[in-house]
């Protein structure tokens, strides 16, 4: 099944990512060959298998429910775009 | 001093035959040099580097050295150094000068080794020839027309063109291993979970996993000594013992069973690859070693499972780049939304847009069993073959890369042609089992040929031990790039 320009042009959009007619008709072409190639995967039988998330079959630790992390948010917010008064600035999203 | 390996180059210092300082003006001397031709480095601060050596030296005179103490060690700019520009290679992150440490970079300060540079690399890690970095691509000292491999390729550039007698990568898909055997030079990528990802920039988080590249197998035993251990940040970091990776390193390979999968040695490799390589297991069986064939039937899904996987999480991962919080943000936007898609748009470069937009499509509505878990059922499929394999054998040997290092321009246009470069290296990234790259050869146009093995879980000393058994019986790790050897 080949994408379409309005698939592209909908994954990008879910991917907040800008696209022109040009980039997205040249990315087209580009994805749909590997998904030529990822199309080899789809056709194997995996009846029974279980989904492999993790390399080694461990499970998530747990810890303690106590306070670790000190507060360093000078330190973060030294290398943010637009901080004022301790806070992030974004645009205005209420009006 | 800069041919030496650090084994040498430690019992120098612990001589007092020179000073970490002496050793690190050395080097950076040699890289403003020679990174002009190479690009190896995207950004080297001499200051900050002989900053590490004088505390390195101070160290040793306080009688606290240890075998990594003055060592300059190149670090890809994947790994977060404080204070330090950490941008993996995007546009996206040219800004970013990192406020913590990685705890790969933790454990190595606290060594006393001296960040000597951070390496250019594929941006986010995604590539194969360190032709995808914001900062220009990186040439191999083997051959300039020519790609150093990728994505460590600025690591592999500088430990091959004796910038620096170790440096660390990451491996996702091959990305230690390929550029590794395309440089000449070694690299391990261990079991999945021994070193921490804490502060590595993320790309494909089920398969990232940091490793030393060097000069020898007992260079990166060295390395591994110091990079390894538990960290709790890491939530897939594993509790186990310490262990000495230099621990099999005199251990004859006498009686050694090697297993050839049948899949790496069928047609697809370039002639001189298949010669060379072919040529180092001849050299196993001489020292004592077995071969035995295995097979790997499922290894012609794992580049088509990892295109899946892989740019599934790098879209969730990169979600993260939304220009609030740190790196580019878009100057021109007339929303929240709309800055949003500039910022990524100029961020990110076109490979790194195509994976987050295959990721972003496998994960949508509707596709998302018919590809990721598809891709995830298909992974155990591929790590089930590697266990039935070590149940006939001890270690797994064939080539690194179908080919030698390819021209600069000549893959970057076809994605796919890029992609299938890492059909041998996959594999073990999907089954989360360590592998490395030692040179074995090179191939007619002059170019280094890597041998790869692979072992099983948690089987790294003993890779590392094999691996030193066979470049105490040749010498092509000790091979110099012509236009490097002053």
């Amino acid at each position: 099944m080949a994408l379409t320009l309005d698939d592209v042009r909908r994954v990008a959009h879910l991917a907040r990512v800008a696209i022109d007619d040009a980039e997205a008709r040249a990315v087209l072409a580009q994805l749909n060959d590997v998904f030529r190639l990822v199309a080899e995967m789809q056709a194997v039988d995996t009846g029974g298998v279980e989904p492999m998330s993790h390399a080694l079959d461990v499970t998530q630790r747990l810890r303690a429910d106590a306070v670790t992390e000190t507060d360093q948010h000078a330190a973060f917010q030294s290398v943010a775009p637009h901080v004022e008064g301790d806070l992030y600035l974004v645009p205005k999203v209420i009006e | 001093m800069h041919n030496a390996t650090i084994k040498s180059l430690a019992a120098d210092l612990a001589a007092r035959k020179f000073s970490s300082v002496e050793l690190t003006r050395h080097f950076l001397s040699r890289i403003r040099v020679l990174n002009l031709k190479y690009n190896c480095f995207i950004t080297v601060d001499d200051a900050a580097s002989l900053k590490l050596a004088q505390a390195a030296d101070d160290l040793r005179a306080a009688g606290r050295a240890g075998p990594l103490t003055g060592i300059p060690i190149a670090q890809k700019d994947i790994f977060c150094a404080k204070g330090w520009l950490t941008t993996c290679g995007s546009k996206m992150l040219s800004n970013f000068i990192s406020p913590y440490d990685a705890h790969v970079v933790e454990q190595l300060n606290g060594a006393g080794a001296v960040n000597i540079g951070k390496t250019n690399m594929d941006e986010f890690a995604m590539g194969s020839s360190s032709e995808t970095s914001y900062y220009g691509p990186v040439r191999n000292p083997w051959n300039a027309d020519t790609v150093p491999g990728g994505s460590s390729g600025g690591s592999a550039a500088a430990v091959a063109a004796r910038l620096a007698p170790g440096a660390i990568g990451t491996d996702t898909g091959g990305s230690i291993r390929q550029p590794a055997a395309l440089s000449g030079v070694c690299g391990l990528k261990p079991t999945y979970g021994v070193v921490s990802r804490y502060g590595m920039i993320a790309f494909a988080s089920s398969l990232d996993q940091g490793g030393p590249m060097a000069r020898t197998a007992e260079d990166l035993a060295l390395m591994m000594n110091v990079m390894a251990g538990f960290d709790a940040r890491d939530s897939t970091s594993l509790e186990r013992a310490r262990e000495d990776y230099a621990r099999e390193i005199g251990k004859a390979v006498k009686g050694l069973k090697i297993g050839l999968p049948k899949e790496f040695f069928a047609e697809g490799a370039e002639a001189g690859v298949s010669a060379a390589v072919e040529a180092a297991i001849a050299a196993y069986r001489k020292l004592g070693c077995e071969t035995v064939e295995v097979s790997l039937p499922n290894m012609k899904l794992a580049v088509p499972v990892y295109y899946v996987l892989a740019p599934a999480e790098a879209s969730s991962n990169l979600a993260r780049y939304d220009g609030v919080r740190y790196g580019h943000r878009a100057p021109d936007h007339a929303d929240l939304t709309d800055m949003y898609k500039r910022t990524r748009a100029q961020g990110f470069g076109q490979e790194v847009k195509r994976r987050i937009l295959i990721g972003t499509y496998v994960l949508s509505h509707g596709y998302y069993d018919a590809y990721y878990i598809q891709a995830q059922k298909v992974r155990r499929l591929v790590a089930r073959d590697f266990a039935e394999a070590f149940r006939r054998c001890d270690v797994i040997m064939g080539p690194t890369s179908p080919t030698t290092a390819f021209r600069l321009g000549e893959k970057i246009g076809d994605p796919v042609k890029m992609y299938l470069n890492d059909i041998y290296t996959i594999p073990a990234n999907l089954a989360g089992l360590p592998g490395m790259s030692i040179p074995c050869g090179f191939d007619g146009k002059g170019l280094p040929v890597g041998l790869q093995i692979v072992g099983n879980t948690f089987a790294e000393a003993k890779m590392l031990g094999i691996a030193h058994q066979y470049q105490l019986a040749t010498d092509w790790h000790l091979r110099i790039p012509p236009e490097c050897e002053a």
